[in-house]
């Protein structure tokens, strides 16, 4: 069962997850982190308030939550054949992933701001900082830890994402046990899969709180 | 006062925040002049509005009315940059010190001058500069969680001073700081005005605080201004009810009086150099009896008050107060209440 062809196929399904993951991740984030300090900046009492866009962005973001992933990745179908020129493969699904994810993020992003200690805003406030300034140098870096944090929940949750697009012709881990334990019956390369992807899961997660600890500056 | 002796001067400033539960006036006419050179404080109970008028003076937060004056300018008049300029001539210290936590306390000292435009050398150099100034030059490597508080207001000093600002705002700066470390930072903004020539304007609750640093006082109740003066003038003879309150304190009325009448003698640092009551006791040939005394060095100077119970008999009474009359001593006859 487990032949030289089943493990190379196994080993190139990791690096098609880590693959989609990672760039869906990358995507929904230069995406998402604009959003999210928008919200946190343009919201009431906020360093540069503009309630209406706030409120009408929330809401926005709220809905496209509230989709359905694999809904969204057949809606969005037109718009990946236009971008990626296929709808089928690996890449095919970064689009759907980044586009569900994007929102996501930026709520992450928002709660991870919000725990930004108003005074010391007020402080870069009273040195004549820009809202700019205050953005870059304050709120993003006295932030760092728990976006880190939020970033590992962010990539574990797309990678079950990616997973999920295996059913509509994606590639990875997600797709080698649907089609060999579900479509073919073929158990152990399904919980061969499916444990791969725990481990991953695992690493992610992992690497993301001692990247975060370690940074901190707050515990010592 | 002529205006170019005022650095700030608040002209009829009022804030009115709009809240859930409708309108809140946190200032009402406030008309103020700070003038150069000074340590100015403000003292109130918490609630009063004096954290909302410091963040005035900066405009952290904007008036609803009136207006505030920097050197002569309108701060309402200004653009963005204009007003970015005049906060880098106006610092700011707060009771929680505000310190960047992802910073080591080096960079926080950059931090104003990185905002300011100052060039890398010239931010690492001055930075250094005034973590020795205020004793933690070795520390420059340490990040804000591995000091004590007195340490952490120590480095929201050298960076508040970091742009060379005309003022210091101290909002609450030691209310978080235990007796000792209090008097430490004091000390420090005291020499800080005295050595650089930077006004400084100190907010509290504590009166310990104005005694020990302030040159003037304004004491802020109910959101206006109850009473204005030298901190000699306020605590040798405090008009305003809560003046009273807060000077006088607590300690008075836990003294249980008898039924004579009890006068308050006010002592205002001319009269304190004499044995005031005992020449009154050789004086009169009456007994008085002293049920709290409290005086104060000031500047330099005692003033205090004493609160003394005359006998019962009205002709000796008269005779004390003849002798407080005459000695240009001033007094009042006080009530159960302070």
């Amino acid at each position: 069962m487990f032949d030289a062809v089943t493990i190379k196929m196994i080993v190139l399904g990791i690096g098609e997850t880590l693959y989609m993951t990672l760039v869906a991740s990358l995507i929904a984030y230069i995406i998402g982190i604009p959003l999210g300090i928008l919200l946190v900046t343009a919201d009431k009492g906020g360093i540069k308030p503009m309630p209406k866009l706030q409120g009408a962005l929330g809401l926005v973001i709220n809905l496209l939550r509230s989709v359905p992933f694999l809904i969204l990745m057949i809606v969005v179908l037109p718009l990946t054949r236009y971008i990626v020129g296929t709808t089928l493969g690996s890449t095919a699904v970064i689009p759907p992933l980044a586009f569900a994810a994007a929102p996501y993020v930026a709520r992450v992003v928002e709660s991870s701001l919000r725990e930004v200690d108003y005074g010391v805003i007020e402080a870069a406030k009273s040195m004549g900082a820009s809202t700019m300034q205050i953005i870059v140098k304050v709120l993003l870096p006295e932030a760092k830890p728990s976006l880190l944090v939020g970033a590992a929940l962010a990539v574990t949750t797309i990678l079950g994402y990616s997973a999920m697009a295996g059913f509509l012709g994606g590639g990875g881990l997600g797709a080698i046990a649907i089609n060999y334990g579900y479509y073919r019956g073929e158990k152990e390369i399904m919980w061969a899969a499916v444990i791969l992807l725990v481990i991953v899961v695992q690493i992610l997660q992992e690497s993301g709180m001692k990247l975060s600890k370690k940074g901190d500056k707050r515990i010592r | 006062m002529d205006i170019t002796d005022a650095i700030i001067r608040l002209a009829d400033v009022g804030k009115v925040f709009q809240t859930a539960n409708g309108e809140v006036k946190a200032l009402e006419h406030i008309n103020l002049d700070i003038k150069a050179g000074e340590i100015f404080g403000i003292i109130g109970l918490s609630g009063a509005g004096k954290s909302t008028l410091v963040r005035c003076m900066n405009f952290l937060e904007e008036p609803t009315s009136g207006e505030v004056l920097f050197e002569g300018k309108s701060l309402a008049s200004l653009s963005n940059a204009e007003l970015a300029k005049v906060r880098q001539s106006m610092s700011m210290i707060f009771q929680q010190f505000n310190l960047l936590s992802q910073r080591n306390i080096l960079q926080n000292v950059c931090f104003p001058m990185e905002i300011a435009g100052f060039k890398k050398e010239e931010r690492q150099k001055r930075a250094l500069e005034l973590l020795n100034m205020v004793g933690l030059g070795d520390r420059a490597k340490a990040y804000p969680a591995q000091l004590s508080g007195g340490q952490k207001q120590r480095v929201a000093i050298a960076r508040a001073l970091a742009t060379n600002p005309k003022v210091l705002l101290c909002d609450e700066a030691t209310s978080a700081l235990d007796p000792n470390t209090t008097k430490s930072i004091l000390t420090l903004l005291k020499q800080i005005n005295q050595e650089l020539g930077i006004t400084v304007i100190v907010i509290t609750h504590e009166m310990a605080v104005i005694e020990s640093i302030c040159d003037r006082v304004a004491i802020i109740d109910k959101s206006q201004i109850a009473e204005l003066g030298t901190v000699a003038e306020i605590f040798s003879g405090p008009k305003s009810k809560i003046g009273r309150q807060l000077i006088f304190g607590g300690a008075v009325k836990n003294v249980d009086f008898g039924e004579a009448k009890r006068y308050r003698i006010l002592f205002d640092g001319l009269s304190s150099h004499e044995p005031v009551i005992s020449n009154m006791v050789l004086a009169c040939k009456v007994p008085v009896n002293i049920l709290y005394a409290a005086t104060r060095d000031i500047n330099g100077m005692a003033v205090g008050q004493m609160i003394v119970q005359v006998p019962q008999n009205p002709e000796d009474a008269e005779r004390v107060l003849r002798y407080l009359k005459g000695a240009n001593i001033p007094y009042e006859e006080v009530g159960n209440d302070v």
